[in-house]
């Protein structure tokens, strides 16, 4: 009997020690990852000059005399996400509205199916279908010699972003309390009324994190964006060819070298803190929320 | 009702259908025109046969073995770290401070572009580890990727196991470990297969951080060993190369054709353990 209890007892130890391991694995991946970006990304910033770097608008990593500014990838990354969101936002939302308010639990099933759908169809499909479909119409409605264009990109990533915001949208519009909904209809308010103006408002925070997801998804995207883009380092225009902060690192990591590779990993790290800005965001946002329920 | 108000309804209505209409086209549009385009393109010889230029054969053979490695790898590996993650959290951990600290690293970790786990890859799989550009760095990447996934959903399902049920087995005189094998495990089978589903998913979809760590390889190895140590292209990475790099259209069709076959098939399967799965409580 004895024995078995030390058995059982060196099991429950080793055990501990396994679960204990297993749960620091992200602490250390999150560490590893966050030094290495700033081990890798600092030393060319030093370089180049964290004003030249930032700011500078003329990226030729190539040219005799290279120039490294990265001010072009920040604001297309920048643009192109907005408009993302202006366009994925209003289609998101009343698509969540439908979800949660409007549609009978069938259609509901087939709609809300369809958005899960679209979360999980790979980046490179997205790319192919923009490649195909989209830049050319681009090319065709507005005269372009070509399509691959920020306004391209900005319509990929509009769609690639729907998913992120339906999901969290409708996961806040259910919690909403019945109770406001119902004083709201017998205070005379008709339905569309009540859902816009009383269960939007309360659904507010989830809704907030759902647009910030969507806003990461589009920001951290490399392969779509990279194949209906165009890829040159302009400065953004609706109708030019750009790269993102994203396909900036993508389309020179196969083939560079020195002071150019280090500068990718610096593009990195910029990409990086973004994120983390948005993620710190995304969690006041959360909690801010839940503080005022 | 005043005008303004009679406008406002419809104008909502009309809105909240459109919006949810343009949804489900969108859908129907992109699966559509990948079948139309690609099921012509996909045969018997394409995918059982290794791309060649010289002879001039057409085959994705060989990006649908390396896809299934860069997942059997991966899972083999994410599944026990995760779930052992999550029962960390959810069973084992007491101290607050670490647990919330746990949790901000993994949002952190899942809200991380592939692009940079592909970079971070490169520089910690490919050379400081000396691996190189093969199908172990990216199945390595991958995992640091789909980890947040795994814990995610474990621990969701976790949480929905009763309080009661630990207590009951508590006061038999269980121990901590019997409990989580005998009881706890079982009861969140559900959410675990889904987050494996999804975490498969995710990996097969993904492209950014497979290209540089994974490489573009097109070969077929002979060997398991010699295939995991050779750089090999997935099937996304192949699509992404044949579209954007090759111009190859047909292939990059076919590919689609049968990347999309599999995210409707993982959907289906998702859907089904979340109803099958669920036990009665």
């Amino acid at each position: 009997m004895k024995k078995t209890n030390r058995t059982r007892d060196f099991v429950e130890v080793v055990m501990n020690v396994i679960f204990f391991t297993a749960g620091m694995a992200a602490i250390l991946f999150t560490a590893l990852i966050t030094v290495y970006l700033f081990i890798s990304g600092l030393p060319a910033i030093g370089e180049i000059g964290i004003l030249e770097f930032l700011f500078g608008t003329r990226w030729a990593s190539t040219a005799d005399e290279p120039s490294y500014g990265i001010l072009p990838f920040i604001l297309s990354s920048f643009y192109g996400t907005a408009g993302a969101v202006l366009i994925g936002v209003p289609v998101g939302l009343l698509t969540s509205v439908y979800l949660s308010k409007v549609a009978g639990p069938r259609t509901a099933r087939v709609v809300g199916g369809a958005v899960e759908l679209l979360a999980g169809i790979p980046s490179v499909i997205y790319g192919l279908i923009g490649m195909i479909v989209l830049v050319p119409a681009v090319a065709e409605l507005f005269d372009l010699a070509s399509g691959a264009t920020l306004l391209a990109a900005t319509l990929v990533l509009s769609v690639m972003i729907l998913p992120s915001i339906v999901s969290a949208s409708v996961t806040a519009l259910n919690a909403v309390p019945p109770e406001y909904e119902q004083a709201s209809l017998a205070l005379g308010a008709t339905q569309m009324e009540t859902y816009f103006k009383v269960s939007a408002p309360a659904a507010g925070s989830g809704i907030a994190a759902g647009i910030v997801l969507g806003v990461g998804r589009a920001i951290g995207e490399a392969m779509a964006v990279m194949m209906v883009a165009g890829n040159v380092a302009n400065m953004p225009g609706l109708f030019r060819s750009v790269r993102f902060l994203t396909t900036a690192i993508a389309s020179e990591m196969g083939y560079s070298s020195g002071l150019q590779r280090q500068a990718l990993f610096s593009i990195a790290l910029v990409l990086f803190l973004f994120i983390m800005a948005l993620n710190g965001f995304l969690n006041r946002v959360l909690k801010g929320g839940r503080h005022h329920d | 009702m005043t005008e303004r108000r009679k406008w406002f309804n419809v104008l909502a209505s009309v809105l909240v259908y459109a919006a949810a209409g343009l949804t489900l086209l969108l859908l129907a549009v992109i699966i559509g025109f990948i079948l139309i385009k690609g099921l012509p393109e996909v045969n018997w010889s394409l995918l059982t046969s290794v791309p060649s230029v010289i002879r001039n054969v057409r085959g994705i053979l060989p990006y649908i073995v390396n896809t299934l490695l860069v997942v059997l790898l991966s899972m083999a590996i994410v599944l026990p770290l995760g779930v052992c993650a999550a029962v960390y959290l959810n069973e084992y951990a007491k101290n607050r401070r670490l647990i919330s600290a746990i949790e901000y690293t993994i949002e952190t970790l899942a809200g991380i572009p592939s692009i940079i786990y592909g970079l971070v890859g490169v520089l910690v799989f490919n050379q400081k580890l000396g691996l190189g550009g093969c199908l172990i760095s990216g199945s390595l990447t991958l995992v640091v990727m789909t980890l947040p996934t795994i814990i995610r959903t474990t621990q969701e399902s976790l949480k929905t196991v009763h309080q009661s049920y630990r207590e009951g087995a508590l006061g038999l005189g269980a121990a901590r470990w019997h409990i989580v094998r005998t009881l706890v495990l079982p009861c969140s089978l559900d959410g675990i297969v889904s987050g494996c589903i999804l975490a498969i998913g995710r990996i097969v979809g993904e492209s950014a951080a497979l290209l540089f760590t994974a490489g573009t390889g097109k070969v077929l190895a002979n060997s398991l060993i010699r295939a995991y140590t050779s750089s090999g292209a997935t099937l996304s990475v192949a699509l992404y190369m044949a579209v954007s790099e090759e111009g190859d259209f047909a292939t990059g069709y076919a590919i689609a054709t049968v990347l999309m076959v599999l995210v409707l098939v993982l959907n289906l399967l998702a859907r089904l353990a979340q109803t099958k799965l669920k036990r009665e409580m």
